[in-house]
């Protein structure tokens, strides 16, 4: 187990390392996207009884934020490495290929926790955004961040340039978050992209996770819940075999 | 007394060329091996099978009796490389980055051996630097002591002197020569054949992918026969007709002139003092590592295809 938890910690120091890049960077950003619907969209209508706009949309900013930082960190850690080639010294060692895995995983939940947390913890200023659910909350950022670190890491390994891994980030990833209904509730939709919505994992995340903040959502956290560790475990399987077989890391 | 590699028929194959090409290498616990050959003739890639970095397309590798992909946990746990290309993680200071090494190996408390290595490869006072920080040389010593922190039998350097200073390699080289005595196997890739022939008890040559040559050092280059150059200073300065068709080459005001044994400098002599001609000046040299070298690289029966 040494052998793990020395890779999980130096990915943790990575990101620590430079925690004004990959951890208060994000924070304010995802704090301006809120001053600006807040600006913008606060006369909106109310979504779920009793809760505004604003508050309806924190739970999704918040999950927004967990998601992208925790793709960011295993697919800018796994690249870099690639790149200058410091993987080597990984590859060389008896670390297994779950090792890694886990640890890649594990450093991206963090960070993606470390983000969101700040998110929502600025935000507890200035709103009063309900918890229902403590326990759902956790349990949506926590596979959410952990399926993201799992496509930041298949993203990583596969591209062999960082203009690769900004497509995968332009045409994969932001699209699904922007279409998972962290601005509106998909029942605002039309039914085709009602429909559309629903082949959309990010959108049981984002659903799930907003459940546990207002004890209501667009769909049962029961059935999201278990697309989402559906998901999750496809994803890492996945990269789980990537790993395993040496794809583009071992010649 | 289990061999430290085995390589049985391993080829391997980057699309339709052929970088391996049915290679078989065993070295025993406890050598001190060369691997030499040119650029391009595969000793970085066989390197790379044996540690894991690439896999073998055909035949099978072996580390102190662990399959290297079977049983990869325990061949690289025996295993420690240094690999030719400059590479280093610009996150960490020196000792940082020997920390994390040693953990990969599960190795949690090294402070008094990661210490050491610190202090033999002369990183003393680099030790809390950031990596981005050190010369080139610099960073090339901390990939030997990233190779050593698991203390393994087996240890394959490629090559660990390029673009090391002088007095570094001197030292490189008394401390890995301790480690092979103290029973750790070596095996070393360099273009600097001086170097292997000053270290190596038994040397492999690589040709396009084939290993050309197997041998210990003293009968490589005395049965590889290249023979002996006589360098001759003359006055006047010409060869008798007789001797001209041995003479291989003129440079700075010496003829040269290729012998098999040393039973062919008499008649040399004979003739030239039948010719009038006077001596000025005469050495013999003997082969080197060199010689061989460049007559295998160039000998047709070599030439691989
Ligand atoms: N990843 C790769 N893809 C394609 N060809 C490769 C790859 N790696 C090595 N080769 C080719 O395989 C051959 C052997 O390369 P290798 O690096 O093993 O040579 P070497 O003996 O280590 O040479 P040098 O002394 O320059 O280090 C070369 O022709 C090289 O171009
Ligand atoms: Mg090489």
């Amino acid at each position: 187990m040494t052998g793990f938890f020395t890779l999980l910690y130096k990915e943790l120091l990575r990101f620590w390392k430079v925690g004004f890049q990959t951890i208060l960077a994000p924070i304010v950003s995802t704090l301006l996207y809120l001053l600006i619907f807040l600006h913008v969209l606060e006369a909106h209508v109310e979504v779920y009884q009793g809760v505004s706009y604003t508050v309806f949309l924190i739970p999704g900013l918040v999950m927004m934020a967990v998601m992208q930082n925790a793709f960011a960190n295993a697919s800018s850690s796994m690249i870099q490495s690639k790149i200058s080639g410091n993987i080597v010294f990984v590859l060389l060692s008896p670390l297994t290929y779950r090792d890694i895995f886990f640890a890649y995983i594990l450093a991206s939940v963090v960070r993606g926790l470390l983000v969101g947390a700040g998110v929502f913890l600025v935000t507890a200023l200035f709103f009063n955004t309900p918890m229902y659910w403590p326990l759902w909350i956790g349990v949506f950022a926590i596979l959410g961040s952990g399926l993201l670190g799992a496509l930041g890491v298949i993203a990583g390994i596969w591209a062999d340039k960082f203009d690769q891994l900004a497509a995968f980030q332009n045409f994969i990833i932001i699209p699904l978050t922007f279409l998972s209904g962290v601005f509106y509730s998909i029942h605002s939709l039309p039914p085709v992209w009602q429909f559309l919505s629903h082949l959309n994992p990010f959108f049981y995340m984002i659903d799930g996770f907003r459940y546990g903040f207002f004890g209501a959502s667009d769909f049962s956290p029961y059935l999201s819940l278990c697309i989402v560790i559906a998901c999750f475990a496809a994803i890492s399987l996945l990269a789980i075999q990537m790993l395993r077989s040496g794809y583009k890391l071992r010649h | 007394m289990t061999a430290a590699i085995v390589v049985q028929n391993v080829c391997k194959y980057f699309g339709a060329f052929c970088a391996l090409d049915h290679v078989h290498l065993e070295i025993q616990a406890g050598e001190f091996f060369a691997l030499l050959g040119p650029n391009g003739a595969g000793k970085t890639t066989l390197i790379h099978t044996i540690a894991g970095l690439s896999v073998a397309d055909s035949g099978s590798i072996h580390v102190m009796g662990n399959h290297v992909t079977k049983q990869y946990r325990q061949a690289r746990m025996r295993l420690g490389i240094v690999p030719q290309e400059l590479v280093f993680d610009p996150f960490f200071t020196v000792r940082e980055t020997l920390k994390i090494q040693s953990g990969y190996y599960g190795i949690s408390d090294n402070g008094a051996w990661i210490d050491e290595i610190i202090a033999r490869l002369g990183l003393a006072d680099k030790a809390d630097t950031n990596m981005r920080a050190l010369s080139g040389g610099m960073k090339r010593r901390v990939m030997v002591a990233q190779a050593l922190v698991h203390k393994p039998p087996v240890i394959i350097l490629d090559e660990p002197t390029a673009g090391v200073d002088v007095e570094l390699r001197q030292s490189l080289w008394d401390f890995i020569r301790e480690l092979n005595v103290a029973g750790h196997t070596i095996v070393l890739t360099t273009h600097y054949l001086e170097e292997a022939e000053a270290l190596c008890n038994r040397i492999a040559m690589l040709k396009q992918g084939k290993v050309i040559a197997l041998n210990s050092m003293q009968n490589f280059i005395s049965t590889m026969s290249v023979g002996y150059t006589l360098r001759l200073r003359l006055l006047p300065d010409t060869l008798p007709s007789m001797l001209q068709e041995i003479q291989t080459g003129y440079r700075n005001g010496y003829i040269e002139l290729k012998l098999d044994n040393y039973t062919q400098i008499e008649p040399v002599l004979a003739q030239l003092r039948l010719s009038d001609i006077q001596i000025l000046e005469m050495q013999l040299l003997q082969p080197d590592l060199e010689d061989v070298f460049v007559s295998l690289m160039n000998n047709p029966l070599t030439q691989t295809q």
